[in-house]
């Protein structure tokens, strides 16, 4: 084999190896993706049922209801035009409080209500997820037609 | 008053980095050694205003002037002394004053340390670190000033937050920072290069101990993130792939890359352009997690600025600098050219690999970090990668890797492997796979393929990396720091790859329902809440619970988990109660009151999770012993002789 050809082989090779790496890394991208929704989004319609994703938004004031002495919590999470809620069964973190922003992973219920499998609150209190951020001041339809 | 003096010698420093840059950069230019010689004096004046304006800030801390803005938002009257020191860099504007700190003392040793370099090359390297300076000293002063004041003054300050009020987050950011910043010198050195377009061997051996202390010092510092996040976020993970974690961990994996090839580069003369590009990389990966924390632009735990001014500034400033760094590449590398022969089971080939998988390792996790910032720049949804889809893909290329080190440490330059060896190693390759398969058995009582295979691999590379001592006692050959640096960090692989095995494979955790005198029971231990208390800490109060661990009916520990309430307000803070061991760590968290007497606790039962960070910092000191081999210290008169020898025709 000439090193020409051989260098062909090796670039050949290269260029095959990181084809297939790349085409199994986007393959177990689509089991792995956590899609975001707002709750405005949910009632729309938008989330898939069926599989797990995020949602977030505020803790509506005067939601959180615990069901005494379990790990049951009850609260809703709003976006200040509509509203779910959530049930979960576990710790909630420190930063999470009434009033303040929230994400929540899990999935809808046939009841509607959305059962979380993990709760996240961020590090600063006054933190507002920035996608719930962005859905707050984007105008909705309703709002732009005016 | 203080605090605008410390503003005015701000601006000082940036006026001399400017003047380090001009001077550095058309003094070599111009083969002019007086503009050279004031170059390496705007770096000490850089230096002692840059000091001063960390001093000032520090000085407004101590003393509680909450008219400064910065001050007022992250400290509080009655924060210990030591947080009040340690909130300097507690928030943006502080964390850049001390990049920039580090930044002009890393100038200052290279300065120090460069006599016996050749002068316009010298003077070309300071005058690429004076741009970094220049860039970060600007967007201090014009988007993030630490010293602007609050008027009129706040009478009491917000308090530093409180998760930041521990020792070990206390001194990540600086340690972090040297080793971000640290890669700033092989970027200079490799655009100095690039410039010149001349690459020798005395420049690789320049480079690698410089290399060596910023990537021992990120080590450490990504260690020490990882712990704190373990006992302090009270969610007893240790790695989560959050964008900030990964953001420190890329730069990490090109150091680790660059330190194998600067090997090759300088033995063999071999990788030259790879080696300086990824010395570009490096540093490149350090300004741009330093984007992705401070831009806001990612969803994450650590962002806490949120200001598109800043963004954009960071934006142009990463772009000009890698852009740059890039071109100069492109038009220059071809002129490196590296020719040698060597085969197939030569050092140079597990070298070789070695950069091939770490960099495979590299843009895989930049592919997951940036995808979701692409699929919400382009509107496609909001998404997160999540953390399976990091464990499985960083696995793919860390298994041959790690399978290769145990063989690749052995091997010699230029020749194939030694039959004799592969004897020792084929033994020590079955002694790992009968270990493993002991471990998990006996110990564990549940024999999973992947968890055996992670245990084989870890026993391979510490009984690999014995083998060479014990050879060369044998032999009754020298042990060089350098050798003795290498084992010690490989070894120190292999015992972090058995830490992650274990707790991955083994890890239990629950939350329960407690209340006095009710017990739960996971992994055999047995945890009793047994009492409940109030306690005062300095700026804080608490409660606190007993939890009585026992494991077959025999008391094992107490664990004091408490729940912290700050004086200053804002929310509730979880200490977990840990219980350290050689094969496993006990774990409790204190959360709310449920009502009826009881509590919210997690508990966790984590195996072999402090082999995690023992790896990680026996990988540091092997590091910091190779970086002090005499080799290099000696390089004074290797440095001189080649630089007669390519002087002479």
């Amino acid at each position: 084999m000439t090193p020409r050809r051989k260098r062909l082989l090796a670039v050949l090779a290269i260029v095959a190896g990181v084809g297939i790496a790349t085409a199994l890394a986007m393959l177990a991208f689509r089991d792995n993706l956590l899609y975001f929704y707002n709750p405005t989004q949910v009632l729309a319609g938008d989330a898939p049922t069926g599989r797990t994703f995020r949602i977030g938004g505020m803790v509506t004031e005067g939601s959180l209801k615990r069901t005494a002495g379990t790990l049951l919590v009850q609260f809703v999470v709003t976006d200040y035009q509509h509203s779910v809620p959530v049930r979960y069964e576990g710790l909630l973190p420190d930063l999470f409080k009434e009033g303040k922003g929230v994400i929540a992973h899990g999935h809808m219920t046939e009841s509607g209500e959305f059962a979380a499998d993990e709760v996240l609150a961020k590090h600063d209190e006054n933190y507002m997820p920035p996608e719930v951020a962005a859905s707050l001041h984007t105008p909705t339809p309703a709002r732009v037609s005016q | 008053m203080i605090p605008e003096l410390g503003q005015f010698a701000l601006i000082l420093a940036l006026l001399l980095a400017i003047a380090q840059v001009v001077f550095g950069l058309s003094g070599a230019a111009r083969r002019d050694p007086a503009w050279m010689a004031a170059a390496r004096s705007a770096v000490v004046g850089q230096f002692v205003f840059v000091a001063l304006a960390f001093g000032a800030l520090a000085w407004a801390f101590v003393e509680r002037d909450f008219s400064v803005k910065y001050v007022a938002y992250n400290s509080h009257s009655e924060l210990p002394l030591f947080y009040r020191i340690a909130a300097v860099w507690g928030a943006h504007e502080g964390s850049l004053l001390l990049w920039s700190l580090c930044l002009s003392a890393w100038t200052l040793a290279v300065t120090a340390a460069s006599a016996s370099l050749d002068p316009p090359f010298r003077s070309r390297v300071l005058g690429f670190l004076g741009v970094i300076s220049v860039g970060f000293q600007l967007f201090m002063l014009t988007t993030s000033n630490p010293f602007e004041r609050l008027v009129p003054a706040a009478t009491e300050g917000a308090d530093l937050n409180p998760l930041l009020q521990d020792f070990a987050l206390a001194v990540h950011p600086p340690i972090l920072y040297l080793g971000y910043v640290g890669f700033s010198v092989a970027f200079a050195f490799a655009c100095a290069t690039l410039l010149e377009g001349r690459l020798d061997a005395a420049w690789a051996r320049w480079t690698r101990p410089w290399t060596l202390a910023a990537w021992l010092f990120l080590t450490i510092g990504i260690s020490l993130g990882s712990w704190w996040a373990y006992y302090e976020l009270g969610w007893g993970g240790w790695w989560f792939w959050d964008p900030v974690e990964n953001a420190s961990f890329m730069p990490w994996l090109a150091g680790t890359a660059l330190i194998h090839s600067l090997a090759v580069t300088e033995k063999r003369g071999l990788f030259k352009s790879w080696t300086l590009l990824l010395a570009v990389a490096a540093f490149s990966l350090s300004l741009l997690g330093t984007f992705l924390v401070r831009s806001g632009v990612l969803i994450s735990v650590h962002a806490f600025a949120t200001d598109p001014k800043r963004g954009i500034f960071i934006l142009s400033f990463l772009t000009l600098v890698i852009g740059g760094a890039l071109v100069l590449y492109a038009w220059r590398a071809p002129r490196l050219k590296s020719s040698a022969a060597f085969e197939g089971t030569s050092r140079e080939s597990f070298l070789l690999f070695n950069n091939a998988f770490l960099v495979a390792a590299l843009a895989l996790i930049l592919l997951g970090t940036l995808y979701p910032l692409f699929m919400d720049a382009f509107e496609l949804g909001k998404v997160t990668v999540g953390a399976p889809w990091f464990n499985l893909m960083f696995l793919v290329p860390m298994l041959p890797l790690v399978l290769l080190l145990g063989v690749g440490m052995h091997a010699a330059w230029k020749r194939g492997l030694l039959s004799s060896l592969k004897t020792r190693l084929y033994a020590a390759a079955g002694l790992a796979i009968a270990g493993a398969i002991l471990i998990s058995a006996a110990a564990y009582a549940d024999l999973k393929p992947m968890t055996t295979l992670g245990f084989a691999l870890a026993l391979w590379v510490m009984l690999s990396s014995l083998l060479i001592p014990l050879a060369r006692l044998r032999a009754r050959q020298p042990m060089p720091a350098a050798v003795i640096g290498m084992v010690i960090a490989h070894f120190g692989v292999g015992l972090a790859t058995l830490g992650i095995t274990g707790v991955q494979s083994y890890k239990v955790e629950k939350d329960f329902a407690l209340g006095i005198g009710e017990a739960a029971t996971i992994a055999g231990y047995d945890f009793r809440l047994s009492a409940l208390r109030s306690v005062r800490g300095p700026n804080y109060g608490a409660v606190e619970a007993d939890v009585v661990v026992s494991h077959g009916g025999r008391p094992v520990t107490v664990l004091h988990p408490q729940k912290r309430f700050y004086d200053s307000g804002g929310n509730a803070m979880t200490e977990a109660g840990i219980e350290v061991g050689a094969a496993r760590d006990l774990f409790a968290a204190l959360g709310d009151d449920l009502g009826q007497g009881r509590w919210s606790v997690r508990l966790q039962y984590k195996p072999l999770i402090r082999y995690v960070w023992l790896g990680a910092i026996l990988i540091a000191l092997g590091g910091a012993i190779a970086a002090l081999d005499r080799r290099y210290r000696l390089r004074v008169a290797a440095a001189a002789r080649d630089a007669v020898v390519s002087a002479a025709p």
